[in-house]
């Protein structure tokens, strides 16, 4: 193949396969759903925030377990690393980079955010919340 | 006095090598849910060790488990108590079942494995500190020291290292860390 047109392929294929791996359909509609709960719940909702994601990630919070206040107590500080629960046992990467199933089957994203919140938080979190760290965690 | 406990030490390990690759050994566990939801967070623990009436008080509160939220879908609770309370200690599918009731009052209903005094012999000899330490993290960790393979559950290479250790009267504490 000509040289000149191997870089550009490739570019090509990197950015089709980065956009593949974010917009996956299945998260794409557990997102809206979200989106639409999110905007029933505040009118002025516009969109979600990966900020605000990461800033809920590293946060602690109060109100639930107090030995894990935080995301980051099990998963750590960074979601493309390998997490453990309090008894010891891994937990695969949360990043969508590192896991390219994660937030893809909505059964398993309710049941993780019922337990996780409550162990955290003591509550469930808002559409919001969830929806800002599925952004987070899919640019990770 | 260290180095000689290293030297029997290191004849013991020699010595109780084959022997306890064997150990004793539970059943995998067969029941499709219990396999898969017991075993997110930590091992599916062999239902062996504790008795039915444990399995029936911890499956009905999933919702604090611990201190944290392990609520499973009704039905695969329904099966997850039923798979449990059958292989349980005091069930009938369980051969040998007694040696993990001895010393738990019919009154009483361990929560934990770690309250019932069979594992707590086992297990007397290891530090608090050992089973905090950040490689194991909690004494809920089995496979951190103990062998695992095929979902069985073997007896640590140590526990034989121990129970020498107990025959010839040395403390398996110095020997072993």
């Amino acid at each position: 193949m000509n040289k000149a047109f191997q870089l550009p392929l490739l570019a090509a294929a990197v950015v089709f396969l980065t956009a593949a791996a974010v917009a996956n359909p299945a998260r794409e509609a557990i997102l809206a759903a979200l989106a639409t709960q999110a905007k029933a719940a505040d009118p002025t909702f516009t969109a979600f925030s990966s900020e605000r994601g990461a800033a809920f990630w590293n946060a602690d919070h109060t109100g639930g377990n107090p030995e894990l206040p935080s995301c980051t107590s099990c998963h750590t500080k960074d979601p493309t690393a390998e997490g453990k629960t309090r008894a010891g046992k891994a937990i695969a990467p949360m990043a969508v980079s590192q896991k390219a199933d994660r937030f893809t089957d909505q059964e398993k994203v309710t049941k993780w955010f019922d337990r996780s919140c409550k162990n955290v938080l003591g509550r469930v979190c808002t559409p919001i919340e969830e929806g800002d760290i599925i952004t987070y965690l899919s640019g990770k | 006095m260290n180095r000689v406990n290293w030297l029997i030490g290191a004849c013991l390990v020699l010595l109780a090598g084959p022997a306890v690759a064997e150990g004793t050994r539970f059943p995998p566990i067969k029941d499709a849910a219990t396999a898969k939801e017991c075993s997110t967070c930590h091992i599916a623990f062999p239902p062996q060790l504790l008795p039915a009436r444990s399995w029936q008080a911890i499956l009905g509160n999933l919702g604090n488990h611990f201190g944290e939220d392990a609520s499973v879908a009704a039905k695969d609770n329904a099966e997850i108590v039923a798979y449990l309370m059958a292989h349980a200690a005091d069930a009938k599918a369980t051969s040998g079942g007694t040696r993990y009731l001895k010393g738990i009052a019919t009154t009483a209903t361990p929560l934990r494995i770690t309250e019932i005094p069979y594992w707590r012999r086992w297990h007397s000899e290891v530090s608090a500190a050992r089973f905090k330490s950040p490689e194991v993290k909690s004494a809920a960790n089995c496979v951190a020291c103990h062998r695992r393979g095929a979902g069985i559950l073997h007896r640590s290479r140590a526990g034989g290292v121990v129970r020498l250790c107990f025959i010839v009267g040395l403390s398996p504490e110095r020997v072993l860390l």
